[in-house]
C-alpha cells in the first residue's frame, strides 16, 4: 500500500458531524488528527461521543457532515470492507465468535483475505505468544476462558492481518483491576514494539494518563481539549481539572508509566 | 379382532399411507423452510418488513384448516392432485414458528459479536453465513420442530380432500365408527410427532452455542 509521507497524519477528521436518522446530533465540528506510532485516547463520559469518533474512523458510522481521512484518503471513498480489514478492532469484552476457537477467532481475518492455511496457523502461533496466550488455548472455546485470555485474544485477532491503525473500545473496561493492570503493562510494551497507529477509548483517566501519547477530552459530542499526560495534570480547564481532581492522588505516576 | 392384529394384517398398507404422510410432512416442512428463513432474516435485518411479513404468516394460522383446503381446492394446477394442495396448505401453516424463530434467532444474536464482525471487514454475506445463521440455528431449528410437529396433525386431516396419509384411516374409521381404524391412523401419526420431536429436540441441544 502507498504511503504519503511520514509526517502526515494517518487518521485526520474534518470538520465531523454525526447526527442520528432522527435528528438527534451525536458529534459535531470534531478536528482530529492522528500521527502514525501514537496511541490517542478519547477519554470522556459515556455519551461524550469517544465511540461514535472510534466508529467513523472504520466507517461502522458514516459522517453526516465533513470527512474522516484515513492513511491519505477520505473513508468515503475507500471500499469499505477493505477499509475495516486493514484496521484492527478491538472491543469491550473481546466479541469474540463463541462458536469459534480461539485459533479460529484469531485467524479470522487472514481467513476471510485468503491466506493459506499453513500461514495462517504460523501467524496464529505467533501472536498467541505475542499477547501472552499459552500454546495449549488454541482449541479452546471463548467461553472457556478467563476474561482477561478473552481480551487477549481479542487483541490478537485484531493483530492478525497486521493492520497500521488499532481502534480499541475500553478494552479493559470489563476486567478487574489486577488483570487490567497487567494487560496495560503488556500494551505499552506490545506498543513499544509494534508502533501502531492506535485511537483507544476510555472513561476511565488513569487508563488515558498511562497508555496515551495524547488525550482528547470530549463532551457532549465535542472535543474539549487535546493534551499530552502531563500537560493534563496541570491544565487549568474546568473539565480537564474536574476529572484530575475526582480521579484524585497517584496520577502522576501514572502519567510516568508507573515508573516513577 | 385386536388392534395389533388389524395392523399385522394390514401392514402393508399401514405403511404406505405412513410414508404418504411423511412425504405430505417433508415437503412442506422443506418448502416452509426453504421459504421461512429467508423471510425471517428479511423481517430481522429491515424491520420495514417485520410487521408484514410476520403478520401475514399470523393471519394465515387463524384459517381453520380444513377451510383453508376448501378455499384452495378451486385453485388451478393446484387443486387438480389432492397432495400438491394438502402440501401448500401445510407449508403455509408451518411458516409461522419458521420465520418466527429465525427472526427471533438472529436477533437474539449478541449485538457485540455482530458488531466485532462487521468492524473486522466481514461482508454482510459472511457476517450471516458464519456468525448470525450459526448462532441462531438452535433458535431455528426449534421452530423446524414446532412445525413438523403441527404439520404431522395437520396432515391427517389432508385426507379429507383425498390426500392420503394416515388421515385415510381416521376418516375410514370414523364414517364405519371403527375404533380399530381410527387408532391405527392415530397411533402411528403420535408416534411421528414423538419420535420428530425427540430428534429435532436432540438436534437442537446438540448445536446450541456455548
Amino acid at each position: 500500500m502507498e504511503r504519503t509521507s511520514a509526517n502526515s497524519p494517518e487518521i485526520e477528521f474534518r470538520d465531523v458531524a454525526y447526527v442520528l436518522p432522527n435528528g438527534q446530533p451525536l458529534l459535531s465540528g470534531l478536528n482530529l488528527e492522528v500521527q502514525r506510532g501514537e496511541t490517542l485516547v478519547l477519554l470522556g463520559r459515556s455519551g461524550s461521543g469517544k465511540t461514535t469518533t472510534l466508529k467513523l474512523v472504520n466507517r461502522l458510522l458514516t459522517p453526516t457532515g465533513g470527512e474522516v481521512w484515513v492513511n491519505g484518503t477520505p473513508t468515503a471513498a475507500t471500499d469499505v470492507i477493505g477499509l475495516r480489514r486493514s484496521i484492527g478492532y478491538v472491543i469491550q469484552d473481546a466479541g469474540l465468535f463463541p462458536h469459534y476457537t480461539v485459533e479460529r477467532n484469531i485467524g479470522l481475518v487472514p481467513r476471510i483475505e485468503g491466506w493459506t492455511t499453513e500461514r495462517i496457523h504460523l501467524r496464529v502461533a505467533e501472536l498467541m505468544q505475542l499477547v501472552g496466550l499459552e500454546a495449549n488455548l488454541a482449541k479452546r472455546y471463548p467461553h472457556q476462558l478467563s476474561g482477561g485470555q478473552r481480551q487477549r485474544v481479542g487483541v490478537a485477532r485484531a493483530l492478525a492481518a497486521d493492520p497500521a491503525i488499532l481502534l480499541m473500545d475500553e478494552p479493559f473496561g470489563a476486567l478487574d483491576a489486577l488483570t487490567r493492570d497487567q494487560l496495560q503493562r503488556e500494551f505499552l510494551s506490545l506498543q513499544q514494539r509494534l508502533g501502531k497507529t492506535v485511537v483507544f477509548v476510555t472513561h476511565d483517566l488513569r487508563e488515558a494518563l498511562r497508555l496515551g501519547s495524547r488525550i482528547a477530552l470530549m463532551e457532549s459530542g465535542k472535543l474539549v481539549t487535546i493534551l499530552s499526560p502531563q500537560e493534563f495534570l496541570r491544565s487549568t480547564e474546568p473539565l480537564a481539572a474536574a476529572y484530575v481532581q475526582a480521579f484524585g492522588d497517584g496520577l502522576d505516576s501514572a502519567a510516568n508509566r508507573g515508573m516513577s | 379382532m385386536n388392534f395389533f392384529h388389524f395392523m399385522l394384517q394390514n401392514h402393508e398398507q399401514v405403511l404406505e399411507l405412513t410414508l404418504e404422510h411423511l412425504w405430505l410432512v417433508g415437503v412442506s416442512t422443506l418448502l416452509a423452510v426453504v421459504v421461512g428463513i429467508p423471510l425471517g432474516i428479511m423481517s430481522a435485518h429491515w424491520p420495514v418488513w417485520n410487521k408484514p411479513v410476520l403478520g401475514t404468516a399470523n393471519i394465515i394460522q387463524t384459517i381453520p384448516s380444513l377451510a383453508l383446503f376448501g378455499f384452495l381446492l378451486p385453485v388451478p394446477w393446484l387443486g387438480d392432485r389432492a397432495d400438491r394442495l394438502a402440501i401448500l396448505a401445510l407449508t403455509l401453516y408451518a411458516l409461522l414458528p419458521v420465520i418466527r424463530n429465525t427472526y427471533t434467532g438472529i436477533r437474539g444474536v449478541d449485538r457485540a459479536v455482530v458488531e466485532a464482525g462487521r468492524g473486522m471487514g466481514l461482508t454482510p454475506g459472511q457476517l450471516l453465513f458464519q456468525v448470525e445463521l450459526p448462532l441462531a440455528l438452535s433458535v431455528i431449528l426449534s421452530g423446524v420442530r414446532v412445525a413438523v410437529v403441527v404439520s404431522v396433525g395437520l396432515a391427517t386431516i389432508a385426507a379429507a380432500i383425498g390426500a392420503g396419509g394416515l388421515g385415510e384411516f381416521i376418516f375410514r374409521g370414523l364414517a364405519m365408527v371403527n375404533n380399530q381404524l381410527i387408532l391405527a391412523g392415530a397411533i402411528p401419526a403420535a408416534i411421528l410427532a414423538l419420535s420428530a420431536d425427540f430428534s429435532l429436540g436432540w438436534l437442537e441441544k446438540r448445536l446450541r452455542p456455548r
